[in-house]
């Protein structure tokens, strides 16, 4: 362990069974002093940043079905919804009007709308001005099997469209035995880095999340984050890394078996251990959505340099049963309550 | 990872805690302003496991408020209520049994019962309270009455308070819970509860307490407009009285909650706020056992993590919590023994149930 901790200090890498170690026998005190550290030499300044955005899911009909997930709706099962243009410009006005710069665009895997649908979305809503963070990997992997095009091709005409960064969403834990049991229609891990990886190739930034506390094993946990700074030496196209915990209420998962809902010392550790290992992604999210308040301003003292969005919207974590809402006038309070500077930003974390 | 507190600048505070030394208020002042919450924390936790290990306590328990009828009115509290207010309540002795009765399957170990500062009730009421309880389920522990209705009580029964104690010990009463200290300084109980007894005959209530055998716990209403010497001078009043009695058992921060008060401009407590109180006061208290982090306050998430930063017991189940949420808390009323054991052992402490005293009754 002293090893470990001497690495760490000296700035430089852990490898995985250092992660292992310090996971089995770091107390909390301990992750939070390192990752403290290791934020510190990345981001000296005593600041906190944040983005005003609003979640639009602009479909909640999905072929998925993943376990995990209260907010979809089978195609067969009806009652589920795709945004009308109305409907879409208003979101985005009313985002607009509160100072947001930015729209995190995700629906579910709709099972016949081709890609042309998806490009005039982009248009549309391009229109605006407004930066548009969209289309997390599993559905440009599904665009790309609608449509027979390779997922370059795929993403190019995305971008072509108006897009300007994808986020990090659908990774959930990247590792198959994992997805085949949750998630099986949703693309596999390989597929999830190879679109992160075509994205990076051809200039667009993305985000990276985790979603753990399900089925995953403490190796499977590493093996993700092994994953996401591998392609992260190879592209440093990641902006920021966000780990949340499964909600299991009102899903099929928790339904099925029972799970425990992760505990806020197991976030705040998780959160810490990330920091430590991902030493070559620059920002990590703390998850107000999942944790609230409290637990999100201490996580700045636990890794994370960023209060995430504001949220305007937010649908999928509300549907499992979690309704936190925070103002950006109360990001701001709790940022400077926990003695940093709070700093609106862009998607690539430049100041607004 | 002392040399983490050393490069914070707590070098000095961090060798008296090592050797078991009193903090002054100037030391708790510089923790205070201190701006990094994980220093506190593990400064606070040296005496947390000092003090007590590994474990993490809690009780299994059951609220009962007979009455929000109160003529103290304070300007924090969002539970009493003038009497013929629609809000009002008061239970019959007949009604608070009936709640004893109904939870008789359940290993109740504690009834903690608590209530306003009624204008008419008689003393006997108070007596018949106790003596129902017992009657209905006689091996329970009754932790009933703050010091602020123990010293009403007296006026009522017209005795001393150590005279009146031994009235309501014989009718079952077996210890007083920590409430209506708020913040003792003058100018702050002038300012939110000016009819409200004062911190110095908080103090003599509780001391005689002390001295007829009977134990108490100890709070601190922060968040609201208190400053930091205020919170300090508080913390300094209770270690001094137990350096002289010996008789606190806990101390409970207690996070203001304005919703529905006449404070409601205030901001809600922060989660670093919360921490800071209950690591300070670790720090500060040094002759207290115990350090309670009340999950009905600060939350169940960040109560465990508190387990780490000072407090060793998470207080219990609590059913029907009602003073708390009046006041816009969005905790749940209640928690199974079963979640608060899986927190616990989560946070990497050994889990025992606890009877009223400290007595194990149980580890996990």
């Amino acid at each position: 362990m002293q090893k470990i901790i001497r690495k760490i200090e000296a700035a430089q890498r852990i490898d995985g069974e250092d992660f292992l170690r310090l996971e089995q026998e770091a107390d909390l005190h301990q992750l939070g002093f390192l990752a403290n550290a290791v934020r510190l030499r990345l981001h000296p300044e005593p600041v906190v940043t944040y983005v005003i955005d609003r979640n639009i899911n602009y479909t909640d009909i999905c072929i998925s079905a993943c376990k995990f997930c209260a907010f979809f709706k089978a195609p067969e099962e009806g009652g589920g919804q795709v945004l009308t243009r109305a409907e879409l410009a208003q979101k985005i006005a009313e985002t607009q009007e509160l100072g947001g710069t930015q729209i995190l665009l995700q629906g579910g895997l709709h099972p016949d709308k081709p890609l042309e649908f998806y490009e005039e979305m982009l248009r549309f809503m391009k229109a605006t001005g407004i930066h548009i963070h969209g289309f997390s990997p599993p559905e440009i992997v599904h665009f790309s099997r609608l449509a027979d095009l390779p997922i370059p091709k795929v993403i190019e005409r995305l971008m072509a469209a108006g897009l300007d960064s994808i986020p990090g969403g659908g990774a959930e834990i990247l590792n198959n035995r994992v997805r085949r049991e949750l998630a099986p229609n949703k693309c596999d891990a390989d597929q999830w880095i190879e679109v992160m990886a075509v994205a990076h190739d051809l200039g667009l930034r993305t985000t990276a999340t985790m979603m753990f506390g399900h089925i995953e094993t403490m190796a499977e946990r590493l093996e993700h984050l092994q994953r996401v700074r591998d392609l992260q030496d190879r592209t440093g196209g990641f902006t920021a890394f966000i780990p949340w915990p499964f909600q299991p209420d009102h899903t099929p998962l928790a339904a099925a078996r029972t799970i425990e809902k992760t505990t806020a010392i197991s976030y705040l550790r998780m959160l810490a251990l990330s920091r430590i290992f991902l030493d070559n992604v620059r920002n990590i999210q703390a998850s107000w959505v999942t944790q609230g308040p409290k637990i999100a301003q201490l996580s700045l003292f636990f890794g994370a340099n960023d209060f995430g969005s504001t949220m305007i919207e937010e649908n999928v974590v509300a549907a499992a049963g979690v309704r936190f809402r925070l103002s950006e006038e109360e990001i701001r309070r709790l940022v400077t309550d926990a003695g940093f500077r709070p700093q609106q930003r862009l998607m690539d974390y430049t100041p607004v | 990872m002392d040399a983490y507190i050393e490069q914070a600048g707590l070098g000095q505070i961090l060798a008296k805690v090592r050797n078991g030394e009193r903090l002054t208020l100037a030391d708790g002042r510089a923790l205070y302003h201190h701006p990094n919450i994980l220093a506190l924390g593990y400064l606070a936790n040296i005496v947390r496991e000092r003090t007590n290990g590994n474990q993490a306590f809690f009780i299994y328990n059951q609220h009962i408020n007979y009455s929000n009828i109160c003529t103290n009115l304070c300007k924090f509290c969002a539970f009493g209520k003038e009497k013929g207010h629609a809000l009002a309540y008061e239970m019959t002795v007949e009604e608070v049994k009936d709640k004893v009765r109904l939870r008789l399957d359940e290993p109740i170990s504690e009834i903690h019962m608590v209530g306003g500062i009624h204008p008419d009730l008689p003393f006997s009421y108070y007596l018949d309270l106790l003596r129902g309880i017992k009657e209905v389920r006689p091996e329970v522990h009754i932790q009933a009455f703050t010091c602020v209705e123990i010293h009403h009580l007296a006026q009522l029964a017209g005795k001393p308070v150590d005279h009146t104690l031994r009235d309501l010990v014989d009718a079952g009463l077996g210890s007083l819970p920590g409430g209506g200290a708020e913040v003792f300084s003058p100018r702050i109980r002038q300012m939110t509860c000016e009819k409200k007894l004062s911190g110095e005959g908080w103090l003599e209530v509780a001391k005689t307490a002390h001295r007829q055998g009977l134990h108490t716990n100890a709070t601190m209403l922060y968040g609201h407009i208190e400053t930091v010497d205020e919170r300090l001078e508080h913390l300094d009043a209770l270690r001094c009285a137990q350096d002289e009695t010996n008789g606190f058992l806990a101390f409970i921060p207690l996070a203001f909650h304005p919703k529905n008060t006449e404070m409601a401009e205030h901001a809600t407590t922060t989660g670093i706020s919360d921490l800071k109180n209950i690591a300070i006061s670790r720090l500060m208290l040094d002759n207290f056992p115990h350090i309670k982090a009340y999950w009905v306050m600060i939350g169940p998430k960040l109560a465990q993590v508190a387990l780490a930063f000072g407090a060793d017991d998470m207080d219990g189940t609590v059913k029907e919590e009602v003073i708390t949420h009046m006041a816009g808390a969005e905790t749940a009323q209640a928690m199974g023994h079963k979640t608060l054991i899986r927190l616990i052992r989560e946070a990497g402490r050994q889990p025992v149930q606890r009877d009223t005293l400290y007595k194990v009754l149980a580890t996990y």
